[in-house]
């Protein structure tokens, strides 16, 4: 983050304000990616003047970054209007997420008459039979980098996001190439989201520890690997008055039907748009509120735990498992990756300790045979 | 001595927070705040009003300066912002493109 923005953002906090925000402008998806966490059905979208009602309300509220999302953006036929209202009449700094496989030369050249600060695509694999396995959609590799090479010939600023799971757990370096080849930037997510039912069956494509371990020590991810990897130090009283993530302080999500929620990732229901205004339930909702309350000292086990200063804990993904004070055993497994110190809740459910050892061993060894 | 014409950069993003203009670079993503006198030039700027009416009815009754001295620095002050992209100036009016039936949302 920009120091300007660092500014902006800690002002925004001060004066509950909510700078940004993601809006799904629909569910409904031309990929099935099997990891996805959405039910792809149309229950009821906002129509086009619900949501321009809506960004008026965001904008009045204070709303500067405005992530459109989906589901696939491009499915919803009156994207445009609603892109251009949100440029032309709001000024909103507008990010788009897409897969990307409907945007063609015509297409990238309105995105860049309107004016956005990135577009990101998700490409999980530089090899068409792993990444179209992931999509279900045969072609669908190429019909993507192809639309990546109309948005750059655009001037465009492109983001490759891979989600890293088993299927594509070795394919990560050879993505990170493809965006250099394609001058674009790209980030890496080991992250899968439970399906927002509370299904977790997805979540059987997480990458492994190994996996992990070998992400974590890639010197080209993660810069000085030592310093990325260290045993955590220990714990300030300011570590544990800080806020566990941006959710609910200057960041919220919006459903294609109107709900809103904390985050993306935090499907704590706080009220509907359709019902009642957008500052109201971002000032007044009891759940928004709750939230906002949490410091990390209010967190029983984490506040405990020996990552908590550098943790990655997600609320959302807490909350998902049971308690949104709870720890998200998804980033207790990163943080055990990436220093092979097992965090409090690993240890509360006597797991992990014993590969613990042999971890931390084994590089020790090597280097004195 | 012509009159030159300010109009914001439609490809920028703009919020006013806490009563000061954000704005976001179109070229690079570079991240500007206006102090309020650039606030108020970049509200005024709409394309067609020259920027000496600019000052004489915005920026010097606010500030309670000499309309010349207003405007010399105002003009210093466009030309500035218009090197970052974030206004356009010219010595003819400039049209704007706005969302169909709208007017641009100058002081959100």
């Amino acid at each position: 983050m920009s120091g300007l923005l660092e500014e902006m953002t800690v002002r925004a906090l001060a004066r509950n304000i909510p700078l940004s925000v993601q809006l799904d402008l629909t569910y409904r998806c031309n990929e099935r990616c099997v990891h996805c966490y959405l039910d792809h059905n149309d229950h009821g979208e906002m129509t086009t003047a619900e949501i321009k009602h809506l960004l008026d309300e965001m904008a009045d509220a204070g709303v500067f970054i405005l992530t459109l999302s989906g589901g696939e953006i491009f499915l919803r036929k009156d994207f445009f209007e609603i892109f251009e209202y949100a440029r032309r009449r709001l000024t909103f700094c507008v990010k788009l997420k897409t897969n990307a496989i409907l945007i063609k030369e015509r297409e990238a050249a309105r995105i860049r008459d309107l004016g956005v600060e990135s577009i990101q695509i998700s490409i999980y694999s530089h090899r068409p039979e792993v990444h179209d396995a992931i999509t279900l959609v045969p072609g669908s590799l190429e019909r993507s980098l192809n639309a990546i090479r109309f948005l750059k010939s655009q001037g465009l600023r492109v983001v490759i996001a891979n989600v890293l799971m088993t299927l594509n757990a070795q394919d990560y370096t050879g993505v990170r190439a493809l965006a250099d080849e394609l001058d674009v930037d790209c980030t890496l997510d080991p992250t899968i989201t439970p399906m927002m039912d509370g299904n977790r069956s997805v979540l059987s494509l997480s990458v492994d520890q190994s996996a992990l371990r070998q992400v974590f020590r890639d010197g080209a991810l993660v810069g000085n690997v030592d310093e990325f990897c260290a045993i955590p130090a220990p714990a300030h009283e300011n570590d544990l008055a800080t806020l566990p993530c941006s959710a609910s302080h200057t960041a919220c999500y919006v459903s294609p039907y109107g709900d809103v929620f904390p985050c993306v990732q935090f499907p704590l229901p706080t009220g509907n748009v359709r019902k009642q205004r957008f500052i109201d339930i971002w000032r007044h909702s009891d759940q928004m509120n709750e939230v906002r309350s949490i410091r990390m000292k209010d967190l029983p086990t984490c506040s405990q735990c020996t990552h908590v200063a550098n943790c990655t804990r997600c609320p959302g993904l807490a909350f998902m498992e049971g308690n949104m004070r709870g720890p998200s055993t998804q980033d207790c497994e990163k943080s055990f990756a990436r220093t092979g110190v097992p965090s409090a809740n690993m240890l509360a459910k006597g797991r992990r300790a014993a590969n613990l050892i042999q971890i931390r061993s084994l590089p020790s060894l090597t280097a004195t045979a | 001595m012509s009159r030159l014409f300010v109009a914001r950069n439609p490809r920028v993003a703009a919020r006013c927070l806490d009563g000061e203009m954000m704005i976001m670079s179109a070229r690079d993503s570079t991240l500007f705040t206006l102090n309020r006198t650039a606030t108020i030039l970049w509200q005024a700027a709409d394309g067609t009003t020259p920027l000496d009416e600019i000052v004489q009815s915005r920026i010097c009754p606010e500030f309670e300066v000499e309309p010349a001295e207003a405007l010399k620095d105002a003009e210093t002050l466009a030309r500035e912002l218009a090197g970052h992209e974030i206004l356009q100036i010219s010595e003819e009016p400039i049209p704007q493109r706005n969302a169909p039936g709208e007017s641009p949302g100058e002081s959100r």
